[in-house]
């Protein structure tokens, strides 16, 4: 596989987590390590020499630290536990490289701090390694988390995109958008905000757990869709699967305070990153049942069976409204932003 | 959510569908929607597949970025590399390629580019940077004209002297009117503006009844309110009837919002002629800022060079853009010209006829392909 990333340089689009990442991954970054030994695709997650261990790992960087309904913190503990949970592995240990910037108020770092070891804690995580460095001020943006995860493989777990068959649906954990419209309230930019929103992150294994342990290989694969949200997510697996995933539009769980916010800045929820839900595609047999279990779990209360896979082999993603018209459902191009009027 | 659910109502929007198949005669009716907007909302509703097959929407020359000219992005862009400026611009501006560079790109190399929501924000980002000169790239019809008069008459007020605005701000009715007279015109009717008749009202298309037959609808942005402009026009069509009727009354008064055009008309005056992107020159089509507060005007004070950038080969944006040619129609949809690398000033803007055809409906063609996508 040869590079043919042809950007001339790199920019925010390139980390928003849409086409343009994804061009990047497999433009650059994956060839270039895959003609050294690595796995022709890099996966969230990876399996170690098909043994019961899986490993990851996350940067997180996020302005503003503290947020509504989270901390840069909290994000990265819960962001890597999720990449593993959604590839069916109980998180066992992490560690956790710190980049600080000089100049950071001490207090401020060790408020991150506890919420990175109370995350890890009420995960039943313990955080066993790790790396400090400090940079000259100017040339970092206050705190940079990396945390790597590893994993034991759920004794039932058979989570794969391989597995995904026409006809199968797709389940998401909740209401969607709620973190990255947060984010863009709590910059401030913008001259509304709403007391209403709040991020979802969340440890999302006590979910899955649950999912897995109670019907096993009926689940055929996970997602959390993070940066580029339900769209992006959506996207890769049918061009994964080569089959079309039709999404029922007036089924998607979307709190009305993101509703609202989109609808006045143009956005589209289904762009919007999510820092605490999960998408599942399953044996159809079991959808109805695996719903019931999702929505008595705290975590799943709004979840919701959204669309299902079809037979035709477009690998794309269409949304039905709720009058019966259609619309393609594409990766998101670029960083969202709010349109002129 | 309240005052959008109730125009989505799914009963009411396949009522509306049945009524204009009920309605419409054996002929055809090329209805063309002017609003960049109304184009985002019949793709993003997909409201095209609930009109019989003799109706067809042709997408209009109201997609403020799309056509803005790329001399007018390079100007921009010369002016940020030259000048020591905090530059500001609408978020989806901050997409549009130049003719060798984009926004982002520049700004990835360290020139202080800030999207804002408002020009409001960029004044504000000037009284909190009093040693920094800050530019607003204004642009848009008389939806956003209005707010940056206000700005600037504002910043006046306040006696504000490190801001200023390049401004690029056009009108609706004389690339209607351009439109309307290119020999190959075929439009039997027209969905109007919403968002900029809020401003000027109903008054400035009487021409396009009077002058040329064709009835306009000025519509809201919501299926319902699309769909019951499209059923207007084609019983306005079907009775020869050519009149300026007002489907959006929650929002368009018949004279418009005249604080509005009062602040417009302080601060403005007509330019002899504009560039359009694929229109070409339009005579008295743009605003500029009156000499009365031409110390906020950044053409003088950078003393912008107009910079001509010829369209991209291949591509058909100018025929798409008055109704001769569709989106598919282009040989480079979506092999070279992508939401992500657009060639053609449609592909810009998310409210541009072909990202809009590209986003909803391309990708599940069958010969979409050979995309690089």
């Amino acid at each position: 596989m040869d590079v043919w990333f042809s950007d001339r340089e790199i920019l925010m689009a390139h980390g928003a987590g849409g086409k343009a990442s994804r061009k990047l991954m497999d433009g650059l970054i994956s060839p270039i390590l895959s003609s050294h030994g690595s796995p022709p695709t890099l996966e969230d997650s990876f399996n170690v020499a098909n043994s019961e261990i899986y490993i990851t790992t996350d940067s997180f960087v996020v302005n503003p630290r503290v947020f509504p309904g989270g901390t840069l913190g909290e994000l990265a503990v819960n962001g890597t536990l999720n990449d593993l949970s959604v590839s069916g592995a109980r998180p066992q240990v992490l560690t956790l490289a710190l980049i600080l910037e000089a100049g950071i108020e001490s207090k401020e770092l060790q408020f991150q701090l506890e919420k990175i070891a109370s995350a890890a804690e009420s995960a039943g995580v313990r955080i066993v390694a790790g790396d400090t460095k400090v940079v000259e001020h100017g040339s970092g943006d206050g705190v940079f988390v990396t945390t790597t995860g590893l994993g034991m493989r759920h004794p039932k777990a058979l989570l794969s995109a391989q597995r995904v068959r026409p006809g199968d649906k797709v389940l998401v954990s909740g209401t969607l958008g709620d973190h990255g419209v947060t984010i863009l309230m709590a910059r401030g930019d913008l001259d509304f905000t709403s007391e209403y929103l709040s991020s979802d992150t969340a440890n999302l294994w006590p979910l899955v757990d649950a999912l897995l342990s109670e019907f096993g290989d009926g689940v055929r694969w996970m997602r959390d869709p993070t940066r580029g949200g339900l769209a992006s997510t959506l996207n890769e697996l049918a061009s994964d699967i080569k089959a079309e995933i039709e999404i029922d539009e007036g089924a998607v769980p979307v709190s009305d305070p993101v509703r609202g916010a989109c609808e006045i800045l143009g956005l589209d929820p289904f762009h919007i990153a999510n820092e605490g839900k999960l998408v599942a595609v399953v044996d159809p047999k079991i959808a109805q049942d695996a719903l019931s279990i999702l929505q008595q779990h705290r975590l799943g209360e709004k979840a919701a069976l959204i669309g299902e896979v079809k037979e035709t082999d477009l690998p794309v993603v269409v949304c039905r409204t709720r009058f019966g018209a259609h619309r393609t459902l594409d990766m998101l191009t670029g960083d969202p932003l709010p349109r002129i009027c | 959510m309240r005052f959008v659910d109730e125009y989505r109502n799914p009963d009411l929007i396949l009522e509306l569908s049945s009524q204009i198949k009920k309605q419409v005669k054996d002929r055809s009716y090329r209805l063309m929607e002017i609003c960049g907007g109304h184009t985002h909302s019949i793709y993003r509703f997909g409201i095209h597949e609930l009109l019989p097959e003799n109706i067809e929407l042709i997408h209009g020359p109201g997609c403020p970025v799309c056509v803005l000219p790329l001399g007018k992005v390079d100007e921009a862009l010369e002016l940020v590399q030259t000048n020591d400026v905090i530059f500001t611009a609408f978020g989806d501006v901050m997409r549009v390629p130049g003719s060798k560079q984009d926004r982002f790109e520049v700004k990835a190399r360290g020139a202080d580019i800030r999207m804002v929501y408002s020009p409001t924000d960029a004044l504000k980002i000037a009284l909190d940077n009093p040693d920094k000169e800050v530019v607003f790239f204004a642009i848009g019809f008389e939806t956003t004209a209005p707010s940056t008069a206000l700005t600037i008459k504002y910043a006046d007020a306040l006696g504000v002297s490190n801001f200023s605005v390049f401004c690029n701000h056009v009108t609706v009715g004389p690339p209607l009117r351009s439109i309307m007279e290119n020999e190959f015109f075929d439009i039997d009717g027209f969905i109007g503006p919403g968002h900029v008749s809020t401003v000027i009202g109903l008054e400035p298309y009487r021409f396009v009844a009077e002058e040329f037959f064709r009835p306009i609808v000025v519509s809201g942005f919501e299926p319902t309110d699309i769909l019951e402009s499209i059923l207007a026009l084609v019983r306005l069509i079907d009775a020869g009837k050519a009149s300026v009727e007002n489907q959006y009354i929650r929002a368009v008064k018949q004279e418009g919002n005249l604080a509005a055009l009062e602040a417009m008309n302080d601060v403005f005056e007509e330019r002899p002629s504009f560039e359009w992107r694929g229109l070409g020159y339009i005579d008295f089509s743009a605003l500029r800022i009156k000499d009365t507060y031409s110390h906020y005007d950044a053409e003088l004070r950078y003393k912008v060079q107009s910079i001509s950038s010829p369209e991209p080969e291949g591509a058909i944006c100018g025929e798409v853009l008055i109704g001769m040619k569709k989106p598919e129609d282009c040989p480079l949809m979506g092999v070279t010209c992508t939401p992500e690398y657009p060639v053609g000033a449609l592909m810009v803007s998310s409210e541009g006829a072909c990202s809009a055809y590209y986003t909803y409906v391309h990708r599940r063609s069958a010969n979409s392909r050979t995309g690089v996508n």
